[in-house]
């Protein structure tokens, strides 16, 4: 960027200025006298650059001066960043430290008290950002964090991923430092970059590099009102170096803070929402699927309204808890095969909704594809992502050919749609068989699911079934929240458990990069904090070890949450891929000395994760092996979360 | 009949084959006891559990334990399927072994009815 009002002098300018006075008052003009040049004026004027000489070199290129000299009375640029940023009302920042934001860090907790942000301190930017993300699920308000702009931004590169792709906004601010030519030398001029944003750009909403104050006032008012409209997504903005610690010129009177108005999220075209509606009501089979629908509470109690209306079952593939799991609609993905109209909400994978995928080596490698559903059944899609998707990579999943399709939010687009169900002629017969129908067999399936968790009641190792069922006295008759990812143990929470409340669980990673559940789980326990509720966290012990750090970040910040590590000991979806491919090629998988596969295990040495916990500030045990500890255990780790610490109980799993 | 659906019936009619000779010879002489090795050795307990419980995530919800499928069913699944489980040929699963998992699987203890377990009727 270029530099700012050269007449002015620069905290930074001050310095190189201090150290090279001496020398740069000795050294000869090297223009003066030059043939051919305008006489007379050009004589009398000193030249517009001077070579430099040995000194003049060093302080070029050696440490820096000391800053004492420049300590004055002198407002620096990030102590209006931090009005800015406080303007809103963003009340944590997890944070990792790093020199190239060094002058908003001061700002934020010297001038801005570290309240609203109050800096947590991480260990890892990939952590960082996943707590804003895990907090977000639960607050409904985004979190900001800074990193560095080049390394910091590297590390963090994965979690932004995973917040793009779950539909998560979160403000992330790299630190650069843009004048190659004065910046420190070393490491800073190693940790700038001309374009730091240009690694995330595939997966950010928007980004960008503010040149001056007033430009980082309105880019970043800006930046929050693009996350924080559906489609939600993370922003991204470079912070210059100078543009933080340089004073503000004049007293800051010519600058001034944008007011924050919030964007409505936009609603289907009325046009096709009575069309849908036409579809639905006239349907004898209809099926609602869901994954991202309820981005709000609101939107659950939206999607119970129309699930009635029409007594349509609905499945829930989880991106959020959209639907409560103990209402009579709520049913499983067999359901889809009956359906004569699929209205699919906010789905990320519409085709796979629809279409099954067999990974067997068949169809030339290819695996096999059918369709899960009947010939001239109508799909129906209110998707935002539409509005807002990118080229590279590859979330927006393969194409399938819908009926009736919405660049709308979902959540938003439900009360006219129910609105347009209404005014249709509805054969309240039919729809009330239908609900009969569902009861009736939601109830037979509660009575399955039982059964089918009773069966490794006593295995050791330990089953997650009877894992889930042993914790359930001890949080029953809180208000508690599920903030971990519950896939890799066959979902036994919400097979098990009432989830009636949007806060019951809150989905995955979104973009199944591993790393994500630990971290997202102490944000989403650090808004549930707040909110005084208890935090559950079922953790992969895969998916601990790439950010275990986040464990102190916990105890150091105070935030309660019960962790109950699920140790299968493996990666255990690779466990499964390479079996897959040993089968294919016809060859026995290669153990070891493992259970499984060469480089899928978590074992020899097995890790001890209640010492790993311990070290880190928290209450802990395990590893148990034996079912009947658990409840015991159970009972104290609860009553240690209760009153305001976080606890870790290690139990030995089945693998799913 | 497509091409698939030829070979399919093929490879079904070859498990066939194999389970007659299987049931004959190997069969007989399962052992429960290695069954249980067998079926960590061979990696059947990541997906289906050690019980045979299975998983939403891993087995389709499918249970091994107590299974009723007869024995020709069992092996023509194992050595033929073309579903999300991969096929085990003899040379990656013997004929012994994959007898001796079937042992196994039939020889468990029946499972205790849901309603006598207190944590599952909360």
């Amino acid at each position: 960027m270029a530099r700012r009002d050269s007449s002015k002098v620069s905290r930074r300018k001050f310095l190189s200025g201090a150290a090279v006075a001496g020398a740069a008052a000795t050294t000869a003009p090297i223009a003066a006298g030059a043939a051919g040049a305008p006489d007379g004026l050009a004589q009398a004027q000193p030249p517009s650059a001077r070579r430099p000489d040995a000194r003049v070199a060093a302080a070029e290129v050696g440490t820096p001066a000391s800053t004492a000299a420049a300590h004055d009375n002198r407002v620096p640029g990030s102590d209006f960043m931090t009005d800015v940023i406080k303007s809103l009302d963003i009340k944590y920042m997890p944070c990792n430290p790093a020199s190239s934001f060094r002058g908003l860090h001061e700002s934020l907790i010297n001038y801005g008290g570290n309240k609203s942000p109050e800096f947590l301190t991480c260990t890892h930017e990939e952590a960082a950002v996943a707590m804003c993300h895990g907090y977000f699920k639960i607050a409904g308000k985004p979190l900001m964090t800074l990193v560095h702009g080049t390394v910091g931004l590297q590390h963090a590169t994965m979690a932004i991923y995973n917040a793009w792709c779950d539909r998560v906004p979160v403000m992330i601010l790299g630190g650069t430092d843009l004048d190659a030519a004065h910046r420190p030398p070393g490491v800073p001029t190693i940790h700038s970059a001309v374009d730091i944003n240009s690694i995330v750009r595939d997966f950010t909403k928007w980004d960008d590099q503010p040149v001056s104050l007033q430009h980082f006032a309105q880019s970043f008012v800006r930046a929050y009102r693009f996350a924080m409209t559906p489609p939600y997504e993370p922003v991204a903005i470079a912070l210059d170096a100078e543009l933080q610690e340089e004073p503000i010129h004049e007293n800051g009177e010519k600058l001034y803070i944008p007011r924050y108005v919030a964007s409505a999220p936009p609603q289907g075209e009325t046009g096709a929402v009575r069309e849908a509606a036409r579809l639905l009501a006239n349907a004898e089979r209809p099926v609602i699927v869901a994954d991202r629908c309820a981005r709000t509470p609101n939107g659950m109690k939206l999607l119970v309204e129309l699930a009635e209306l029409l007594q349509a079952p609905v499945v829930d593939q989880g991106g959020r808890n959209n639907f409560p799991n103990t209402h009579h609609l709520r049913r499983p993905p067999t359901v889809i095969a009956q359906a004569d109209v699929v209205l699919g909400l906010e789905l990320t994978d519409f085709w796979a909704t629809v279409n099954s995928f067999t990974d067997n080596g068949e169809n030339e490698g290819k695996g096999v594809q059918k369709s899960r559903i009947k010939p001239g059944t109508k799909l129906i899609s209110i998707n935002s992502v539409e509005l807002h998707t990118k080229s590279n990579y590859q979330d927006f999943q393969r194409f399938q050919v819908v009926d009736v399709g919405m660049a709308a939010d979902a959540e938003a687009t439900l009360p006219s749609l129910i609105e347009a169900i209404k005014s249709q002629n509805l054969n309240k017969d039919a729809i009330a068989k239908r609900g009969d129908a569902n009861r009736k067999a939601k109830a037979e399936a509660r009575d399955r699911t039982r059964q089918l968790a009773a069966i490794a009641w006593d295995a050791v190792p330990i089953s997650t079934a009877r894992m889930t069922a042993e914790l359930w006295p001890y949080i029953k008759d809180l208000d508690w929240s599920m903030i971990g990812s519950e896939r890799q143990m066959s979902s036994w929470p919400s097979r098990l458990w009432p989830m009636e409340k949007h806060y019951s669980h809150i989905g995955s990673s979104g973009g199944y990069g591993v790393g994500y559940n630990s971290p997202a789980a102490v944000g989403a326990a650090l808004a549930n904090r707040d909110l005084g509720r208890f935090s559950i966290n079922f953790q992969p012990d895969g998916d601990m070890m790439y950010v275990p750090g986040v464990l102190w970040t916990a105890a150091r910040h105070k935030i309660p949450m019960l962790t109950v590590m699920h140790n299968n000991r493996g990666y255990h979806q690779e466990v499964m891929h390479v079996q897959r491919m040993s089968n294919r090629a016809n060859r026995v998988a290669s153990l070891g000395n493992d259970l499984g596969p060469i480089g899928t295990r978590i074992e020899n040495p097995d890790i001890d994760y209640a010492k790993l916990a311990a070290s880190m500030g928290w209450w802990s045990a395990g590893p148990i092996t034996d079912p009947k500890e658990l409840g015991p255990t159970f009972k104290r780790a609860v009553e240690v979360v209760k009153s305001g610490q976080p606890a870790l109980v290690d139990v030995v799993t089945q693998p799913r | 009949m497509s091409a698939i659906r030829v070979v399919r019936v093929g490879l079904a009619a070859l498990a066939a084959g194999l389970v007659l000779d299987f049931a004959a010879g190997a069969a007989f002489a399962a052992s429960a006891e290695k069954g249980k090795e067998a079926f960590v050795k061979h990696g059947c307990f990541q997906c289906h559990g050690t019980v045979g419980q299975g998983s939403v995530a891993t087995s389709g919800g499918r249970v091994l334990y107590d299974t009723k499928l007869p024995v020709e069913a069992f092996v023509g699944y194992v050595r033929s399927t073309n579903q999300q489980m991969p096929p085990y040929s003899e040379k990656i699963l013997s004929d012994s072994d994959l007898a001796d998992i079937y042992a196994f699987l039939t020889s468990l203890p029946k499972t205790a009815d849901f309603k006598t377990i207190p944590l599952l009727n909360q």
